[in-house]
């Protein structure tokens, strides 16, 4: 009998083997994302402070995020840095990659020297651009006593009605040569015979870009849109490097908002509240992205 | 076809000239992304006076590496001054473990979810995917009072915990697209034979695995070599990774500002994930565009 058994159990371990294996991992994910992400939400309807204080206190916490000035300068910063950051970031990637794209005997040099900022830490670019936009002995300073034009002036990382673009700037930097690939890849995979025809037709290499290429490119577009407005909610190492915030609040972003109402001033809650309006942000913008990827790609 | 042919074939003006046009405008490109580095790593080889003599973009008259010696060695961090070294270990003793572990549980959760379906696999790995992208804030006061409790705040093991968890989904994403391609008649037979589970994944998957065992450890190293915000938010003092301690170098207010020792220990920073991407760039870049463009 138990000859007869045993097999029948290492049978039925064989079939659930695969999900044993998997079983952790996804366990893991359950309990520190979805289950975290629930403790968050428990606390920003709470009255925690200093530490987690579990009551209830509806949208309290919601409300005095909404009525902070503080909360709105970071949206608004948001909303300055992010547009400027993805509208930049496409502008020169599209542009760079159809460059590129021309036959250019030196791009294997170029590609690698546009795409190199990615693989630096966000700390490491804001370090290099603090000193390079440091008015008194970065770029300004360089371009005074070179050329000799005294008024020059470069000093948008110390004004609050200018730090934010120095962000954009330093992001722009980073970021661009990234989209640049990933155009380049669309362009790469565009059917040369199409583009044959149409300057059989006579249309000029501007009109085949503007027409023919352009829309062809419109998936690469999507998924640079996405990636770079999924980076800039989430960019908070870069400010923290760049300016720390400053000057005074002047490039406050949601992600800085939410950790120094967290961890410095004491406002559990509301550092709670503006991590799930950050998480609602992502979401609207990365489900449905995902959720048509993963549907495509089962037709 | 390119675009030059286009511009030959229909006529479109003296080609050559356009040429010129493109080139320049490929090294203006190449000067703005290459300006940055070259500012760090000359002024990491000047003299303070020097620093305040000229301007950034001179080339060090009497290149030093004194501020290299001081910012790995006997800059001030916080309380202690022993430079950026013990940071660097941190993150060398955080980078492996995270890194190995990550990559080992990615192939076998991508092998299960290509190659052992079960219902509900997609919702499964939906949801292992969606956490690749959440912005972590929504995870850190739990994820600190977690850490408190199981005795890991303020310590390597816990950041290693951190990212391995948070690594998952990307590391999964990778090896489920690759094994997706691969095909299951070879496992099925396998399986006719009577290979196992694990034997089939070690025997005919493993050996094929190579470039996407590179993507995903360059990925995952990059990543968790580059972290800030885990770092700065469970770790403090002498336990901090090395770009927490970059920052607090950088931003620290007390005694004379040392540009050049900044400089040197944020190149110091980036040079475990520039060298990486310098030999390995092909692999670098396709970690990227897969974390991007997802399905």
């Amino acid at each position: 009998m138990s000859a007869s058994r045993l097999p029948a159990v290492g049978k039925r371990l064989q079939d659930w083997l695969p999900r044993l294996v998997l079983a952790p991992s996804f366990a893991l994910i359950l309990v520190f994302v979805y289950g975290f992400i629930v403790w968050t939400a428990v606390l920003s309807m709470s009255k925690s402070r200093l530490l987690p204080v579990y009551q209830w206190a509806g949208f309290d916490a919601y409300e005095r995020l909404f009525n902070q000035p503080n909360w709105y300068v970071a949206l608004k910063n948001l909303a300055i840095f992010g547009s400027i950051y993805i509208v930049a970031c496409i502008a020169i990637g599209l542009f760079l990659a159809i460059l590129l794209d021309q036959k250019i005997r030196i791009e294997g040099v170029l590609r690698p020297i546009y795409l190199y900022p990615m693989a630096l830490s966000f700390v490491v670019t804001g370090t290099a651009w603090k000193w390079f936009l440091n008015p008194g002995m970065g770029f300004e300073h360089a371009v005074r006593s070179i050329t000799g034009w005294e008024n020059f002036q470069f000093d948008w990382i110390t004004r609050p009605d200018m730090a934010i673009y120095t962000i954009a700037i330093a992001g722009i930097w980073q970021a661009s040569g990234f989209v640049m690939a990933m155009f380049l890849a669309g362009l790469r995979g565009i059917d040369s015979e199409m583009l044959k025809a149409a300057t059989v037709d006579g249309a000029s290499t501007f009109t085949i870009y503007r027409r023919i290429v352009i829309p062809l490119l419109r998936p690469a577009f999507l998924s640079a849109v996405i990636v770079l407005a999924h980076m800039a909610i989430k960019s908070y190492d870069l400010v923290i490097a760049l300016t720390g915030g400053g000057p005074g609040n002047a490039t406050e972003l949601p992600s800085t908002f939410m950790y120094s109402y967290t961890f410095t001033r004491s406002q559990m809650a509301v550092g709670s509240a503006s991590a799930m309006v950050m998480l609602m942000g992502i979401a609207a913008i990365m489900v449905p992205y995902l959720y048509s990827e993963l549907k495509e790609k089962n037709r | 076809m390119s675009a030059q042919e286009m511009a030959i074939a229909t006529g479109a003006g003296p080609a050559r000239w356009s040429r010129v046009v493109i080139y320049g405008l490929l090294i203006v490109f190449a000067l703005f992304y290459l300006t940055p580095l070259f500012v760090m790593l000359s002024t990491s080889f000047k003299t303070l006076d020097e620093i305040r003599a000229g301007n950034i973009i001179q080339l060090p008259a009497h290149p030093t590496a004194d501020a290299w010696g001081k910012a790995w060695g006997s800059a001030c961090i916080g309380v202690t001054c022993e430079g950026i070294r013990g940071y660097f270990w941190n993150s060398i003793k955080m980078v492996v473990p995270a890194v190995l572990i990550s990559t080992v549980l990615g192939a076998l959760n991508g092998y299960v979810l290509t190659k052992w379906r079960f219902p509900g696999h997609k919702i499964v790995f939906g949801m292992m995917l969606f956490a690749c992208f959440i912005p972590f804030q929504s995870v850190l006061i739990p994820m600190a009072r977690v850490l408190g409790a199981l005795g890991l705040s303020n310590s390597t093991a816990g950041l290693v915990l951190v990212h391995v968890i948070y690594g998952l989904g990307f590391t999964t994403l990778f090896f489920r697209n690759y094994y997706d391609t691969f095909p299951t008649e070879l496992i099925q037979s396998a399986q006719m034979d009577g290979a196992g589970f694990f034997t089939i994944f070690r025997r005919i998957l493993l050996p094929s695995s190579a470039p996407i065992i590179v993507v995903t450890v360059i990925y995952q190293f990059t990543n968790i070599w580059n972290d800030f915000l885990f770092g700065v938010s469970f770790s403090s003092g002498d336990n901090s990774p090395m770009t927490v301690a970059l920052n607090n170098l950088v931003s620290s207010s007390t005694g004379v500002k040392e540009y050049n020792v900044d400089m040197a220990a944020a190149v110091i920073a980036a040079l475990p994930t520039l060298i990486v991407y310098v030999v390995a760039g092909r692999y670098f870049m396709r970690g990227l565009m897969a974390g991007a463009i997802k399905g």
